[in-house]
């Protein structure tokens, strides 16, 4: 059951000019919160903006006892709400209403758990890896972003001993171009035996070019989609996914409730 | 304190009802909602078969307000019959269905479909929808199309009717006389405002539809004004509607003329509203020595316009 918490702002740590990390004292959620699941976040009360904007949870915060004690979201400044979650200060309040939707499923070794994050879809991957690697699990992760200075928290993901393949649009750094393309030679080389399950988040031409890929190759594959949301609660219908049906046509599902981590080979990408 | 309301043969508890389009079938709710303490709970709009809508992005956000365009995606009547209603009589709410046709004859099916079914209180008839090619508003925009649904749904059920109007016609009230005349119980107002936002960036309008339906605090006093010239217009009750997000908004309506009041935007902006909104009306009877809610409605002390200092 979600709650809905007025939360202090702990800390607001910029990362770029535009990304930031967002740390509020919402600890029921966060204890609640499973990998891949999210929050309704909106900054200040008024009606502008009006509506709440979805974030993947982060990180859980703990204290020393190990106690959660917040969340962090990771915020990428593109209008009003994130520009107002960019200049946040601490002591401020955020609404923060959640946990919300289904979460990944994890496996278990000796599958292996490759993810692939593309921008600020690296969020829902730093509470993935941790339980993922808390039980055993061998895990890649498959990170694209515009720039190396793009490419954060790449020091958490080698503490928990995540392998990292990383990829820049201009070369900074890891590989020039696109996150699919070292995913898809992996695969390629990839002996059909052994068990890889691949969970992507990020932009959607990423995520329809990773599903295909995984697709290729029949692995499973598990996506957490962005859609414009209106409340997180299945009563507005606005952040639909199609879906293939049995007819060989399509139905709208609710990524609010029915996601936003979904089966890649049900949805419909074109 | 008497916080009850009465929308022709129906007693409603209080006048805090869920917006039909807002609040999905009621069920999404029932973990953050006593669904038995609100008034009544609007369904998504229902046709006959069910419906898919149209595709994202459906909503943006605009100064106070938002625009959508779902394209009444829905279960259809049977399927919710079948599917939802049975929680929702469980968890004891009083349920007003949404009914949508694209022709008469839909219109009369679904009613009767719901009107068999048990633990439906009333029906309010869609005919005011903005987002839809066919039925909906053509009937909402023409006061015999208004008076053709309400007398065709009149005749196969005895559930209140309460027809819900569309604000994107000249003289709102003409369309409120015009069902009372044909047998409605009551109507509700005003859908959304039909509105456009485009990105001037790539030109290219902001939702799929192009066009939606605005709501939100941005329409209230728009809305407030139209609930008012109904209120003289006609002697059926009023469901008010149109950007409430507090009491006072829930007060401002019923004292335009409204003796309920529906809530949708603002629960997508804080689901927890609805035992805000009652404490918000009793703390103001309390305070303004009114005994029943019901007192408030109409009592516009239109002659004496107010300027605080």
């Amino acid at each position: 059951m979600p709650v809905d918490v007025d939360a202090e702002v702990m800390a607001n740590r910029a990362l770029t000019s535009d990304y930031n990390v967002l740390a509020l004292a919402a600890p029921q959620i966060a204890a609640a919160a499973a990998p891949g699941q999210f929050v309704m976040v909106k900054p200040g009360s008024g009606f502008d903006p009006l509506l709440r904007r979805p974030f993947s949870v982060f990180e859980v915060l703990r204290d020393p006892r190990g106690m959660p004690t917040g969340l962090t979201i990771l915020s990428k400044r593109i209008g009003p709400s994130t520009a107002l979650l960019y200049d946040a200060r601490p002591g401020q309040r955020v609404a923060c209403l959640g946990p919300l939707g289904r979460p990944f499923t994890t496996v278990d070794p000796p599958a292996e758990a490759w993810m692939v994050a593309g921008g600020v879809g690296l969020a829902p991957f730093a509470t993935l890896a941790e339980s993922l690697r808390a039980r055993g699990v061998t895990t890649t992760l498959f990170y694209g972003a515009r720039r190396s200075t793009e490419l954060f928290y790449l020091d958490f993901f080698r503490a928990l001993n995540v392998e990292l393949v990383l990829t820049t649009e201009d070369g900074t750094a890891g590989e020039r171009g696109r996150v699919v393309a070292p995913l898809d030679r992996q695969l390629a080389s990839r002996s059909a035996g052994s068990a890889v399950m691949i969970y992507a988040c990020g932009p959607e031409g990423m995520l329809a070019a990773t599903a295909r890929t995984a697709m290729k190759y029949s692995r499973p594959c598990q996506v957490s989609v962005e859609r414009i949301m209106g409340c997180g609660l299945g009563g507005c219908y606005s952040c639909v996914i199609p879906i293939r049906g049995d007819d060989g046509g399509f139905h709208h599902v609710r990524s609010c409730l029915a996601g936003p981590v979904l089966a890649a080979d049900q949805v419909r990408w074109d | 304190m008497d916080l009850s309301t009465r929308i022709g043969g129906l007693t409603l508890k209080n006048p805090i009802m869920a917006a039909s389009g807002c609040f999905g079938y009621g069920v999404e709710y029932a973990d953050v909602v006593d669904l038995s303490s609100l008034g009544a709970v609007v369904t998504k709009g229902l046709f006959l078969e069910a419906r898919e809508g149209h595709p994202a992005p459906r909503i943006v956000e605009t100064p106070a307000g938002m625009l959508n365009a779902i394209g009444l995606q829905g279960i259809g009547a049977r399927r919710f019959v079948d599917e939802k209603l049975p929680e929702l009589r469980a968890r004891k709410a009083t349920v007003i269905v949404n009914v949508c046709g694209t022709t008469l004859d839909e219109y009369v099916e679904v009613s009767r479909i719901l009107s068999d079914a048990d633990g439906v209180a009333a029906i309010e008839l869609n005919i005011s929808c903005p987002n839809i090619k066919e039925g909906g508003i053509q009937f909402g925009c023409s006061l015999p199309g208004t008076a053709a649904v309400v007398s065709a749904v009149r005749k196969v059920t005895r559930l209140p009717i309460m027809p819900k109007l569309t604000p994107n016609v000249t003289d709102v009230a003409s369309f409120a006389r015009a069902a009372e005349d044909a047998g409605a119980d009551a109507v509700s107002l005003v859908n959304t405002f039909l509105a456009m936002v485009i990105d001037v960036e790539s030109r290219a309008p902001k939702i799929s539809n192009v066009v939606g339906g605005l709501s939100g605090p941005a329409i209230r006093p728009i809305a407030v004004r139209m609930v008012h010239e109904c209120r003289q217009a006609v002697k059926i009750p009023i469901v008010g509607m149109g950007g409430i997000a507090g009491a006072r908004d829930v007060l401002e309506f019923m004292i335009a003329g409204a003796n309920a009041v529906q809530v949708g935007t603002a629960n997508f902006v804080d689901p927890f509203i609805w035992p805000k909104l009652l404490e918000g009306i009793s703390d103001y009877l309390q305070r303004h020595r009114i005994a029943r809610v019901a007192d408030l409605v109409g009592t516009v002390e239109a002659g004496h316009a107010h300027e605080r200092t």
